[in-house]
Formats: structure tokens, C-alpha cells, sequence
């Protein structure tokens, strides 16, 4: 049904075939501006929190890849302030597919493609040229960390959406958890306070989305010295945030109370 | 067994107003206030009240929009805020003043995509979009963005877009709003006759009294959140001490006419106004006018839904 409703809205947007193309392309040259400042920073060192440049590439790209996954998927929740302002939900919530599926779908843009191709290349490469010592396990985790970071990041824009149901519009305070947490965990954790490692580990479990995955398959020691087996437990702390948040999305469409007309 | 069965139905909303600058007070609003009806399969019944009634609020609740706060609620025998998604395959829902259309897709693509939506089998789907779309007369706009489509042209595309997938029971919040004469009038014809040919359960709110006395023969009306009317259309003109006025333009200046079953209640030169009750012919009172004086001009005016409720709306 997703498919449905995305695909009318990709054949709309293919009506004007120029600006799709130049939509997609100046987006993937702005998500890649942020790593070129990555890029710009390594040439005036070495290594940032003990990360080389190619480590850190692992850590952007995996980060990066899973807002953009989400993103493309359910980034159209920030708009639901709108929509509950302009009475646009009220129609979704009276056609038989879950409305967050029709949130999602509906205004479905594909050049948000962009950003997951762009940081889907920059994983790759920083993959290739890290020193990896490839294990069978190693493998399972980095494919578990893009399933799971992805669901983390939908979780928390269906959060965002939930939460603008009750507030009415406060899709910049979703955005600072959704977008704000991309920008956070491009850098590796090491160069911050340790406050703010426990916050994406125990509150806003945005670590699991890159870090600690990356340490295993990087095979670098946790600079804080957390229990190793938060390096593996991604798919757990994913199942627990989507069940958190498709609870909250729930509780919201039962307290919603939609406009005076 | 009814098609909607709704018992000592509310709902409270807590309106939290701002009293300088931290201080807020909280305030409960009953927007519905206890209401109790049933809507038998197959009725087609007017909703009306002033603004802020609770029109919108009841027809949310039937939908499965709002969670009532309270009472008992059953449409299609389904809690709808509990079983929303599937009573929304057996509704259709027509709210005047948005669309359900997609504002970017031409209407073709807005049809076919609530095609798939409802899962409408193709035969069914091609059925109904060649009846309603010719008896609606749309066929021309099918490749037209919906948002180049004028209000009317818009409100028959959602009726028509509302219908595909043969709803039991068809909500209409305030269908004729801005629309010219011909248009409502097509829509009023094309509502009885598909209440009365199809049997769909219809439920139509509006501020236009002529759109429920030619689509409907039943009529609740809500005010402060309760039911001040439930009856037929008769009654509601009973109730509601509905008059239609006679605008008599003579040729010479005349005392006030005084003529059985009506009233003079305004005389203005040679034009009077005189007032004959709803339930009752206007033809006696025109012919006895005509043979006891020469008539310039002459019009009949139709009772307004705001001439009717105050008189229910004072009641207790």
C-alpha cells in the first residue's frame, strides 16, 4: 500500500523530470558538504577522538545511511503538525491503511534517495580502506547496524510526528533529535563529554545507530569502557525504541482531537 | 438491526487558555453532550445546529477520528475509534470544505489511487466511476490537477471519489457549501436518487434547509451538544413555527390584506410581506390575493434554516 501511494507520487514528481534530477543532485551535494568538511578537517590532522579519516567515513556513512533510509521512508511525519492544522489527517484517519503508513507515503519524495546513495558511497569506501579484519560476525553486525540504525532513526521521526499530534507544531523540536542526532553522530563519540555518551546510549538511543556497531566491526576498544556487548545489541535496543515509539504514535492518534470544522 | 446506534454519546475537551504570562487556566467544554439515535439502514437524515453545535464533533466520533469520552457508539455494528481502518472500507466521508483528493494529481490518478486504497475490484471500480462520474458530469476534468478544478467541480470529484468503493453508509459535512443554484441543485438530485436507488444510509450536515428537505426525510438537530429535534421534515417545520413568506408587489398602494391562513408582517408602499405557515399551501392565499386585487409582481420565499431553529434552540 506504502507502494501505491509512493508510486503516484514519484510519477507526479517524474512530470517535471528537470527538477527532479537537479532536486536529487544539489541534495546529494549538500549532504556531502558535511563530509567534506570531515575531509577538510584531516588535512591538518591525523586522527579525531584516536579515529583515523577512514574510520570516521565508516562512522558518517553508517550514520548517514540510516537517517536517509528513514528519511526517504517516514520523514514526512514532520510535516503531521501541518497536516493536524490543516485538517489533512482527519482524511487519513477515515481510509482503511494505517495513517502512518499514508503519513509516510503521501508527498512521498524519491530524491531524498540522494543522501543514502551519497553516504551508502562514503561507507563503502571508508569500509574498503580501514583495516578490517573481516569475520563472519563482523559482517552480520554491520548489516544488522543499517536494518537497525534505520529503524532507530524511523522510530524517532514517528516520535516526532507523535509528539506534534499533542503539540500541535513543534516539528523543529523533532528535528533536533532526528537531523540534530545525524550531526552528532557523524563525529565519533570519543570527542565528547561523557554526558552526552550516556544520552545516545540510555535516553535517545542514537549510539546504537553507528558507534557501537562500528567499534566491533572496527575492532577498536570503547574509549569509555561501556559493557562490550552494547556493541552487538543494536537489533535489541531497535525493537525496544519501535515498540516505544508505534506505542506513542498509537496513544497520540487516540488523544487527537482534530480541528473546529 | 441499525446501521449507527449511538446511546448518551460525549465528548469533553479540555481548553487550556493562557492567563498572562505562566499563569493558565484549564476549562472542560462538552462539545457533545449526551446524545442518543439510530439510523436505520437505507435513512438519509439531516444533521443541522448553529456553529460549535457539535455537528463536527459527532460525525468525527462516527467516523473513528475522535475517541468519544464517553457512552455507547456502534456503526456498521464496529466501535469505530477501536476499528477505524476497517470501517473505513464500509463509509464514505465527504468533508465540504477540504478535499480528500490529492491537490498535485490530475483526478484520474486520485480515483485510481483510492482504487488501490480500498482494494475496489477492477469491475466494481469501472462500474461506479462511469455512473457517478456521467451522472456528475466530470468526465471532461479526469486529466485536470485537482487543484485546477473550481469549488464545484472539486465537491462532485469528492463525492464521486467517496462512492467508488460502495460505502454502506455516505457522511457529508456541509456539502453545499459555496456552491452556485445549479450546482447544489444537481448534487441534492443526484443524493435522493442514490439514497433511493441504492440504498445507501446517508448523513448530511448543512446550513442550507432546502439541501435536507430534498435529500432528506429525517432531521436531528444539535445544539450546545444536545438533541433539540429528532423527526421528520414536517414536524421540524411544526416545532420550529416555520413560515413562508409571499412577496406581493400591488399596483396601487392597499391597506394590509387580510386574508384566512396568513399574516401581514410588513408593508413597505405597494410590496407586502405576508407569512403563511410551512405545512400549508401558499396557492389558496395567491388566488384570493389575485381575485380581490391586481398584482404587479408576486415571490414566495422558503423558510431558512435560520428562521426555523431559533424557535427549537429556545426550547428547553
Amino acid at each position: 500500500m506504502f507502494g501505491a501511494i509512493a508510486g503516484a507520487w514519484v510519477r507526479a514528481g517524474f512530470t517535471y523530470r528537470t527538477s527532479f534530477v537537479v532536486l536529487t543532485s544539489t541534495g546529494m551535494i549538500l549532504t556531502f558538504l558535511d563530509f567534506a568538511i570531515i575531509l577538510i578537517m584531516f588535512s591538518h590532522l591525523d586522527a579525531l577522538g584516536g579515529f583515523t579519516l577512514t574510520q570516521i567515513a565508516a562512522l558518517y556513512g553508517l550514520s548517514g545511511f540510516a537517517i536517509g533510509v528513514a528519511d526517504l521512508l517516514l520523514g514526512n511525519a514532520e510535516m503531521l503538525g501541518q497536516r493536524v492544522r490543516d485538517g489533512t489527517l482527519d482524511q487519513m484517519l477515515v481510509r482503511p491503511v494505517p495513517a502512518l503508513v499514508q503519513v509516510a507515503a503521501d508527498r512521498f519524495a524519491l530524491r531524498r534517495v540522494g543522501r543514502v546513495l551519497q553516504s551508502g558511497a562514503v561507507l563503502g569506501w571508508g569500509l574498503s580502506a580501514a583495516p578490517i579484519d573481516w569475520t563472519p560476525l563482523r559482517v552480520l553486525v554491520l548489516a544488522s547496524a543499517l536494518v537497525c540504525g534505520s529503524l532507530i532513526f524511523a522510530s524517532l521521526f514517528v516520535l516526532g510526528g507523535a509528539f506534534q499530534v499533542f503539540a500541535g507544531d513543534a516539528s523543529e523540536v523533532a528535528n533536533a533529535f532526528t537531523y540534530g542526532g545525524n550531526t552528532l553522530t557523524q563525529y565519533p563519540l570519543a570527542i565528547y563529554p561523557v554526558e552526552v555518551v550516556r544520552a545516545v546510549t540510555f535516553i535517545v538511543p542514537l549510539a546504537f545507530v553507528n558507534w557501537y556497531p562500528a567499534l566491533y566491526v572496527l575492532g577498536v576498544d570503547d574509549p569509555f569502557d561501556l559493557p562490550a556487548a552494547f556493541q552487538v545489541a543494536s537489533p535489541v535496543v531497535a525493537a525496544l525504541f519501535v515498540a516505544v515509539a508505534a506505542l506513542t504514535w498509537r496513544t497520540a492518534l487516540r488523544h487527537y482531537r482534530s480541528t473546529g470544522s | 438491526m441499525p446501521m449507527i446506534d449511538v446511546h448518551d454519546l460525549r465528548r469533553t475537551f479540555l481548553i487550556r487558555e493562557r492567563r498572562g504570562v505562566l499563569r493558565r487556566t484549564r476549562r472542560e467544554v462538552q462539545a457533545v453532550d449526551g446524545i442518543t439515535f439510530s439510523v436505520e439502514p437505507g435513512e438519509a437524515v439531516g444533521y443541522i445546529g448553529p456553529n460549535g453545535a457539535g455537528k463536527s464533533t459527532t460525525i468525527k466520533m462516527l467516523t473513528g477520528i475522535l475517541v468519544p469520552t464517553s457512552g455507547h457508539l456502534r456503526v456498521a455494528d464496529l466501535d469505530p475509534s477501536r476499528r477505524r481502518t476497517e470501517l473505513a472500507r464500509r463509509i464514505g466521508v465527504v468533508f465540504g470544505q477540504r478535499t480528500g483528493l490529492w491537490w498535485d494529481l490530475p483526478l484520474r490518478d486520485s480515483f485510481e489511487l483510492l482504487r488501490r486504497i480500498y482494494r475496489v475490484p477492477t469491475p466494481t471500480y469501472e462500474r461506479n466511476l462511469s455512473a457517478y462520474v456521467g451522472l456528475l458530469e466530470i468526465g471532461d476534468l479526469l486529466g485536470q490537477p485537482v487543484r485546477q478544478l473550481s469549488l464545484g467541480q472539486r465537491m462532485r470529484a469528492d463525492i464521486v471519489a467517496a462512492l467508488l468503493h460502495d460505502p454502506e453508509i455516505l457522511y457529508l459535512d456541509e456539502p453545499t457549501i459555496g456552491l452556485d443554484i445549479a450546482s447544489k441543485q444537481r448534487l441534492r438530485t443526484f443524493l435522493r436518487e442514490l439514497n433511493a436507488d441504492r440504498g445507501t444510509t446517508i448523513l448530511l450536515t448543512t446550513h442550507d434547509l432546502v439541501d435536507i428537505e430534498q435529500v432528506c426525510r429525517r432531521v436531528m438537530v444539535i445544539d450546545h451538544g444536545r438533541l433539540a429535534f429528532d423527526g421528520d421534515f414536517a414536524a421540524l417545520h411544526a416545532a420550529g413555527q416555520a413560515t413562508r413568506t409571499v412577496v406581493v408587489d400591488f399596483h396601487d398602494e392597499v391597506p394590509p390584506i387580510d386574508v384566512p391562513g396568513s399574516r401581514v408582517v410588513r408593508v413597505d408602499g405597494v410590496r407586502q410581506w405576508l407569512t403563511v405557515p410551512a405545512g400549508t399551501p401558499t396557492g389558496p392565499v395567491i388566488a384570493a390575493l389575485a381575485s380581490s386585487h391586481e398584482i404587479a409582481d408576486l415571490s414566495i420565499r422558503e423558510p431558512t434554516i435560520e428562521d426555523v431553529l431559533p424557535h427549537l434552540y429556545a426550547r428547553p
